[in-house]
């Protein structure tokens, strides 16, 4: 479970985190939408601690993201993330770009790694791809790749950042539809996305975010067939 | 008006003896280019220390290397250090005037080859649950590697060619002194010169050659 007590954090005067509350039981999909700005994709990164809150607390399961305890490198094993910009690193084939963390970080075999590897990678469709540099692909299939690469870790929790925001439009099906077997197949899941549509379909619940503050949560039926707060209507109004 | 006849002949009796040099010269430039890696790795170390101690040495190495002549650097080896008693021979001045020479042109260029590589590949590195050091080690290292590698072989041409400034110190193994030495008992300097240029470009372009044969393997992608 991803408990978010009143987050706060800014970048310098900016506070783009206005006291945040959360929380994202086992096995649910949460989807957050709103403008550029609000602070959705901050929230993503202070999550699995790639950037510190000056306030709140987030647990994951029980443990303090930013306690200094904490060892965040063997957090993140629980917690993948996927970025709008996939990242693919161009100097491995999509295989090994997969096999990488499980051999250097979880120490397994280059055997074991090989087999997660190649059932992950099969897994979002890439199976013919496994010896391609990534230079080679579309982005959707570096983004589907960046998703296998996540998965490989058997994380708990998987975030994704407007994972096909920076794609082209005929190429956001595809990373969509691994996100929603991914969402039918049970993992946790919080989305930051703009694709309206999506978030009705997989969300158990969906989050409007508005200049740092969550305005609205609620069923996907609620926020997009009778959201409550004006921003949110006007938020929806404008991107429909 | 032009009257020089010229004497192949005994020129090129005298070739097992330059050849002899030149291998004495690719010694010296391989040396340097070594000495010179692991001396630019500790300053791109010193400049990404965040001592101001350190990134102060880094930067004004970096700068004399990069800012006056290769003779002078080799001159302050042999003489400049001969002054503080710190007496090298040709050859050791001559290695360390092309080591220091290098080493500022290659830490330049690492960490050129540092900023090309974005923060962003770090960033998917630790989000897998990678430390710095090994983001760095299996990330940003082979990428870096890639983007310095031809000017560091542009580097390694260099430093053959500056070896022949070691006749200045005295030096009279390698390929320019043997040439050299040959050339003041005889006065056949086109001849000498001439096949002393020849094989300095057969040796240059060889490297070149190697290096990129190298790269075509290391990086396939």
């Amino acid at each position: 479970m991803i408990e978010i007590e009143n987050a706060h954090k800014s970048f310098g005067n900016l506070e783009v985190l206005k006291g945040i509350n959360l929380n994202v039981e086992k096995g649910e999909v949460v989807t957050i939408i709103g403008g550029s700005g609000s602070g959705k994709s901050t929230l993503l990164t202070c999550i699995n601690g790639l950037e510190p809150i000056n306030a709140g607390r987030i647990r994951i399961d029980g443990t303090e993201v930013h306690a200094k305890t904490t060892d965040l490198n063997k957090l993140r094993q629980r917690v993948g993330i996927v970025f709008q910009q996939w990242n693919a690193f161009p100097h491995l084939t999509v295989l090994e770009n997969v096999m990488l963390a499980p051999r250097k970080v979880l120490g397994l075999s280059r055997d074991k790694a090989e087999e997660i590897a190649v059932k992950q990678l099969t897994h979002v469709g890439l199976h013919e791809k496994l010896s391609v540099y990534p230079n080679r692909m579309s982005g959707g299939q570096q983004q589907r790749m960046a998703i296998a690469r996540a998965l490989a870790m058997s994380p708990e929790y998987m975030l994704f950042d407007e994972v096909t925001s920076a794609l082209d439009p005929m190429l956001v099906g595809e990373v969509l539809d691994t996100l929603k077997m991914l969402a039918e197949e049970g993992m946790t899941m919080i989305c930051v996305t703009h694709e309206m549509a999506f978030a009705r379909d997989v969300s158990d619940r969906v989050a409007f975010f508005h200049q740092g503050v969550m305005a609205e949560i609620g069923a996907p039926d609620e926020i997009f067939g009778s959201p409550r707060k004006p921003e949110t209507q006007e938020f929806l109004g404008s991107v429909r | 008006m032009f009257n020089y006849t010229f004497h192949w002949n005994q020129a090129l009796r005298a070739l097992p003896q330059m050849l002899d040099g030149a291998l004495v010269t690719l010694q010296v430039a391989v040396l340097s280019m070594v000495i010179g890696l692991a001396c630019a790795i500790a300053l791109t170390g010193f400049r990404l220390s965040g001592s101001r101690i350190l990134s102060g040495i880094a930067a004004v190495w970096v700068e004399v290397a990069r800012n006056t002549p290769a003779l002078f650097q080799i001159y302050m080896a042999h003489f400049g250090l001969g002054n503080f008693g710190i007496h090298l021979s040709p050859y050791a001045a001559l290695l360390a005037g092309i080591a220091f020479n290098n080493a500022g042109y290659l830490a330049e260029n690492f960490r050129g080859a540092l900023k090309a590589i974005p923060e962003t590949q770090t960033r998917a590195g630790r989000s897998l649950g990678m430390n710095s050091l090994q983001a760095f080690r299996f990330i940003v290292l082979p990428q870096m590697l890639r983007v310095a590698y031809l000017p560091a072989t542009n580097q390694m041409v260099w430093a053959i060619l500056m070896t022949s400034l070691g006749v200045t110190v005295g030096m009279n193994t390698d390929l320019a002194g043997v040439t050299q030495e040959l050339n003041a008992r005889s006065f056949r300097t086109f001849e000498f010169f001439a096949i002393a240029a020849v094989i300095y470009y057969f040796i240059a372009k060889a490297v070149t050659l190697a290096a990129r044969a190298l790269a075509w393997r290391m990086f396939r992608y």
